[in-house]
């Protein structure tokens, strides 16, 4: 079947079925995301300041808003939050890249990229990447408590800090971990710039510049940040 | 403008015509004086409105009944088409392009003129109803100017409410400048892009009309054939250019839209589709030809650089207020690098010879000036076949400098980059040259045509119910147009002209729908089916293109910016032997049902043959020069275009005289009565 | 020079196409890519082959009728249109891959010439400021701040060429629809429509088939208007504005 121009016009239009909606769902659960990875690489952070400190740290953020909250509370209301903007956020990008892909069926003979960085062609396998990732690491650290070292599970695994350091004895548990925060890095390269640009905040070309430098500092620190736990690990600066 | 009095338009100022000499004699037969029944008379001031008043009205609830055909959408279409959808008349509008947004009104680049008097510079209707007629070398018919003066005001009001961005000053208010040597400002524009944001303001107000239903959009169509039943136009035959399928559209009025025919000399500043189809089938069946030789040869045009030129670039007129125009004195120095050439070995020619107004004399008088200066040989640049009076082949530099180098030097590049950005930009794109370090070459090129289908006051041809706006047809410029005055009266046409024109003839409708199988129809269509039949099964050696290429050396030399009697009489011999090979050796390849670029300009070449021998008819007959039509023959002392308005202040309307008939002339005399005929003087 | 051209042929719509290696002489550095075409043409008329169907038609960068994509990029490597692509570009021996534009949106009519009816319809659905013919104020009556005015001029230059959609990997129109929600945004006569207008444009863009924008910016890198990817932005925002408004 050859494709064929639609002749009709929309007839009820409605701004919140639209793709931008989809893009604007997209951008705010990504800024969610970009806002938990902060807080979270600050927890991870802690390991720095040894074992008791960060298991500390872990156990603190359950008693957070109590009595107001339950036990775990904050927790669990983090949790939910970061459910639901993930559920969105994939959905969105599953649609999305169906519409795209639907936008051209017939494939050029050569294509020439000139003015688009890696990372954002990259956006759909990086966070397909990602979320292999992140159902491994809550496997790993959080639903599961698997010990790759031990192979232990659940509270048996050990406390968080000693998981932490098990698991990142491994050396190809670090290889999984670096991998997967090189991929967090290209997405979060583009996908900074690109939530400003969504949510309609880059009028000018400064304010572009300025939005894609974020997304620089952005990749660096947090994919950055992220890596010195599972490399001080490797290296033995954090040990049990 | 000493003496230029408004006079009460009541008594006549001149008396009619009367020619004595007869070049043409034996190419065509006289006809019966024509004139135009919808004349107003009265104070020209009032006559518009009396006008408006007089036609009647069309109820609003009949509108939906009546059909409306208006081939063309640049802005005399798109316009027309807006407009008479808005009123609730149902429109089928046509175009050739892939969307409408695209027709050649787009290119126009300097703005377009407009009686505003922002600038409180004595600017005023009247003021520019008489540059105008002046402009046109008193060749115009003098109520269409006025009333086009009259609603210039209104188009810019039109158009800034849809939004078209037009240049503005820091207040906010509009800007404007002078343009073409006139003395007020009353040019409004969009950087060099007025011609794209004007048509995008109609097309935007057409497609909107497309969404509310009112008006039907097809593009991809050309317009082959009108039909004319009961002696009405009541449709057209159309061709679907994707498919192939003839089409039939009948409605109770046809407008032809559909811009001008410069192409006739191949190479010309429009673009590749124009055409003279629509008009020269309607003349075919009836609608009379207007001073088909009048054309405006405009002088500042990136010069042709080989036979490969497919088209030419203009270069904004705007540019001659700050370059300098010149070739060396000395032919041998024509090849060197002109930063060599030292400043005594310049000839600023048309400082030289017009000191009054020096680099800002009219087109056609700077057009002139720089071929004699490459007849002479002096001209530069990379030399181009062609083929001279004599018919001897001949290379020649085609080509005069035009040199921004004392400005940059005065105002500095900023200056000049900002003024002239984007047209040197594209300057350096074609040539590859760097206009801010060498002197940038120019060349005149067929650029406007003044002539089209002969229409009356209220826009309306020789056949009833087929009405003609915009460059199409004849009316409002005279032998001349003055710069950013097309795109003027493209809207005024489009917008308000024709809306109320149309209607007291729609007032006589709905006429008596037409069948499918009534016999003007199938007589259009079969014509039209035959016609394509015969393109294709020529199965020549030659293409068409080629033949198309010949028209044009034969146009652009005998009918060119000079005309003599002689070359005239050699170009119709010329033209006749070439129509006899066209139809015995031209090769189209492909099907005529499907998409068949070939097919499509196999038809167009078919009718520039015989519009070009009109054209020379024409200018073979006007044995006087006036605006941009010069005879060689007519000339004053010192070489400038000597008027005869004694034997020629008419206008030229021909029919056609049939397949092996000579064109019939009917004149319409041209007696003015608001001013004074002049005879024009640029020393 | 002499070239080595790969164009796809396509009989129509429904055909299936395929690339045709060409070998042409004789091409001049000043020619025009599309006279290298016509001249292509010419030399294919002795063969008895068809001619290359391509959409030319002010060949002077301004109606937006030419396309192509050349070697990978649309209207090839320079910052212009087809037309005013030169052959000096180019060099001897060089080959060159000539496809129409691809996107479902644009059906392939025949060989490089696409339909790109779809931009008409995404300005029917919005694109213009309702102003009847005759009802229209004195034109200064409104002042439009001459920086607003000027930004809504960069952007009115879009010639509706599909270039953006051409090159961006979504097969995207937000180029096209965020120039012209800019330029009627920008206008003081723009206001009374402009969250009706982005919500209708965009629905209409959507329903078209482009694909959703992911900023990935090839668009205004193939742009030969140079139109900014900042009216991506604006074109986001009004419709995130127009949703609160609740359109
Ligand atoms: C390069 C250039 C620059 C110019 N600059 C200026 C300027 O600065 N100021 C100024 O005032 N004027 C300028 N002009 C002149 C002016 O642009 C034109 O005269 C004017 O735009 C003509 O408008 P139109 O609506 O009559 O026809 P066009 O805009 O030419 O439209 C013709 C329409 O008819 C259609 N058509 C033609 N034949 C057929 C057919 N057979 N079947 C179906 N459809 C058909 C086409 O598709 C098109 O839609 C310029 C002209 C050129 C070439
Ligand atoms: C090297 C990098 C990382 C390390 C060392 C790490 C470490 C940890 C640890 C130790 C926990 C358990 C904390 C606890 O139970 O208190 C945890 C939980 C979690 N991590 Fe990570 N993490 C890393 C990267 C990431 C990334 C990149 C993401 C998301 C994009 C992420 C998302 C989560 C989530 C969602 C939880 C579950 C929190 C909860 O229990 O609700 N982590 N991580
Ligand atoms: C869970 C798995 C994830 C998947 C499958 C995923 C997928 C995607 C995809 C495909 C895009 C491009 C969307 C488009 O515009 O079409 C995208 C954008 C984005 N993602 Fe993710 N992502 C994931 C996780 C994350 C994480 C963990 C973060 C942040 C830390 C994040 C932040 C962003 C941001 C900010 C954008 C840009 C949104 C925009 O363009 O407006 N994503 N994601
Ligand atoms: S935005 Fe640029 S590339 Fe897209 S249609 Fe307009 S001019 Fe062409
Ligand atoms: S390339 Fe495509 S993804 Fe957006 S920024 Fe341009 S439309
Ligand atoms: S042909 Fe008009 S832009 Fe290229």
């Amino acid at each position: 079947m050859p494709p064929v121009a639609t002749p009709t016009l929309v007839k009820t239009p409605r701004s919140t079925r639209s793709t931008i909606a989809l893009k604007l769902v997209m951008a705010v659960s990504g800024l969610l995301f970009i806002a938990f990875t902060l807080v979270h690489m600050y927890g991870n952070l802690k390991a720095f300041s040894g074992q008791e400190k960060f298991n500390d740290y872990a156990h603190h953020l359950r008693e957070l808003g109590e009595p107001i909250l339950p036990y775990e509370g904050f927790l669990w209301i983090t949790r939910v939050g970061l459910l639901v903007a993930l559920v969105a956020h994939v959905t969105a990008a599953v649609i999305l890249a169906r519409r795209a892909g639907a936008a051209r069926r017939d494939k050029y003979q050569v294509k020439r990229n000139v003015a688009s960085s890696l990372s954002s062609r990259t956006m759909r396998w990086g966070g397909a990447t990602l979320l292999i990732f992140i159902i491994w690491h809550l496997i790993n650290f959080t639903a599961g408590k698997v010990n790759p070292q031990t192979g232990e599970t659940g509270d048996a695994a050990g406390d968080p800090y000693s998981l932490l350091v098990d698991t990142f004895s491994v050396w190809w548990m670090t290889i999984i971990y670096l991998v997967a925060m090189l991929a967090l890095a290209f997405h979060l390269h583009h996908g900074t710039w690109s939530s400003i640009q969504t949510l309609g905040y880059t009028n000018t070309a400064s304010s572009r510049a300025r939005a894609k430098q974020a997304g620089w500092l952005l990749a660096i620190v947090i994919a950055g940040g992220y890596s010195l736990v599972p490399l001080a690990v490797l290296t033995g600066i954090i040990e049990k | 403008m000493a003496g230029s009095t408004l006079h009460d338009g009541l008594t006549p100022l001149n008396a009619a015509p009367e020619q004595t000499s007869d070049d043409a004699a034996g190419y065509y037969t006289l006809g019966e004086k024509l004139v135009d029944a919808k004349a107003p008379t009265g104070p020209i001031k009032d006559r518009w409105t009396t006008r408006k008043f007089e036609n009647r009205l069309v109820n609003p609830a009949n509108r939906r009944k009546l059909d409306i055909i208006i081939v063309g959408t640049g802005l005399a279409g798109g316009a027309a088409a807006a407009t008479l959808g808005e009123a609730g008349y149902n429109v089928k509008s046509f175009c050739y392009q892939d969307s409408p947004r695209r027709a050649h009104s787009i290119a126009a680049q300097g703005g377009i003129n407009a009686a505003k008097n922002y600038k409180e510079d004595g600017d005023s209707t009247f003021r520019l109803f008489y540059d105008t007629v002046k402009g046109g070398d008193y060749r115009a018919r003098e109520s269409n100017v006025y009333r086009l003066a009259e609603v210039s005001a209104n188009i810019i009001d039109q158009c800034v409410a849809q939004g078209v961005p037009f240049a503005r000053e820091y207040g906010g208010l509009l800007d404007n400048r002078s343009f073409g040597g006139v003395q007020v400002s009353r040019t409004f524009y969009a950087r060099g892009q007025t011609g794209q944001q004007l048509l995008l303001g109609a097309y935007q107000a057409m497609e909107r009309q497309v969404a509310a239903g009112t008006v039907e959009q097809f593009t991809r169509h050309e317009m082959l054939e009108v039909v004319v039943a009961d002696g009405r136009a009541r449709g057209i035959i159309a061709r679907d250019m994707v498919t192939g399928a003839i089409e039939t559209h009948l409605a109770d009025v046809v407008v032809l839209a559909t811009g001008g025919y410069g192409n006739v000399f191949y190479l010309s500043t429009n673009a590749m589709g124009s055409n003279v189809t629509a008009a020269w089938r309607a003349h075919r069946k009836g609608a009379y030809m207007a001073n088909p030789c009048y054309t405006q040869i405009h002088p500042t045009c990136i010069p042709v650089t080989g036979s490969h030129q497919s088209k030419l670039t203009l270069m904004s007129e705007s540019l001659r207020n700050d370059g300098r125009i010149w070739v060396p004195k000395n032919a041998a120095d024509c090849d060197k690098d002109p930063r060599d050439i030292p400043e005594e070995d310049r000839d600023y020619f048309l400082e030289r010879i017009y000191p009054a107004f020096g680099n800002l004399v009219p087109r056609d008088i700077a057009s002139r000036a720089a071929k004699y200066m490459c007849d002479e040989g002096r001209g530069v640049g990379p030399k181009v076949k062609e083929i001279g009076p004599d018919g001897e082949e001949r290379l020649v530099s085609r080509g005069v400098y035009l040199d921004l180098g004392a400005a940059i030097e005065r105002l500095g590049r900023d200056k000049i980059e900002e003024k002239y950005d984007n047209l040197l930009d594209m300057y350096a794109r074609i040539t590859g040259e760097d206009p801010y370090e060498t002197p940038m070459r120019i060349y005149p090129a067929v650029h406007y045509v003044m002539g089209g289908l002969w229409v009356d006051y209220e826009l309306q041809t020789s056949i009833p119910g087929l009405f003609c706006t915009g460059e199409a047809n004849f009316s409002d410029h005279g032998a001349n147009r003055l710069g950013a005055s097309a795109l003027m009266q493209g809207l005024a046409d489009g917008y308000f002209v024709l809306p109320n024109t149309i209607r007291d003839y729609l007032a006589d409708g709905p006429f008596e729908k037409i069948a499918e199988d009534h016999p003007a129809v199938l007589e259009a269509r079969s014509e039209v089916e035959a016609r394509i039949q015969r393109f294709m099964s020529v199965d020549g050696t030659r293409s068409v293109e080629s033949f198309h290429r010949e028209l044009g050396n034969i146009m652009w030399e005998y009918c060119g910016m000079e005309r003599s009697k002689e070359g005239l009489v050699k170009a119709i011999g010329l033209i006749r032997d070439l129509k006899k090979e066209f139809w015995s050796n031209v090769k189209v390849l492909g099907s005529a049902e499907s998409l068949n670029q070939d097919l499509e300009k196999a038809g167009r070449v078919a009718d520039f043959i015989e519009l070009g021998e009109l054209m020379c008819i024409d200018a073979l007959n006007r044995r006087e020069s006036c605006g941009g039509h010069f005879r060689a023959e007519s000339q004053t002392e010192d070489g400038e275009a000597l008027r005869h308005d004694d034997e020629f202040a008419y206008v030229a309307a021909w029919e056609w005289g049939g397949e092996d008939g000579s064109p019939v002339l009917h004149k319409e005399d041209l007696i003015y009565t608001a001013i004074e005929m002049k005879q024009r003087s640029y020393k | 020079m002499k070239l080595t051209l790969k164009i796809w042929r396509q009989a129509n719509a429904s055909a299936e196409g395929a690339v045709h290696t060409y070998e042409l002489d004789g091409v001049s550095q000043d020619m025009s890519f599309l006279e290298m075409l016509d001249l292509l043409n010419e030399q294919l008329l002795t063969t008895g082959e068809e001619p290359v169907a391509f959409d030319s038609d002010c060949r002077e960068g301004i109606c937006g009728t030419c396309s192509l994509m050349i070697n990978g990029q649309a209207h090839g490597p320079e910052v212009t249109t087809t037309c005013q692509l030169h052959m000096r570009s180019f060099k001897d021996g060089d080959t060159i891959t000539i496809e129409p534009w691809r996107a479902d949106s644009f059906p392939v009519v025949k060989d490089l010439i696409v339909d790109r009816s779809a931009f008409d319809r995404i300005i029917q659905s919005g694109g213009f400021i309702s102003a009847n013919t005759g009802s229209a104020p004195e034109a200064n009556s409104v002042p439009a701040p001459r920086d607003k005015a000027q930004r809504a001029f960069n952007v009115a230059t879009c010639i509706g060429c599909g270039a953006c959609v051409a090159a961006c990997p979504n097969g995207s129109a937000s180029l096209f629809l965020g120039a012209k929600i800019t330029h009627l945004g920008e206008l003081p006569q723009g206001q009374p429509e402009r969250y009706g207008r982005v919500t209708s444009m965009v629905a209409q863009h959507d329903h078209e088939g482009f694909g959703g924008c992911t900023n990935i910016g090839e668009c205004a890198a193939a742009c030969p208007k140079e139109i900014p990817l900042d009216v991506i932005s604006q074109l986001n925002k009004d419709l995130r504005t127009a949703m609160f408004k609740g359109f």
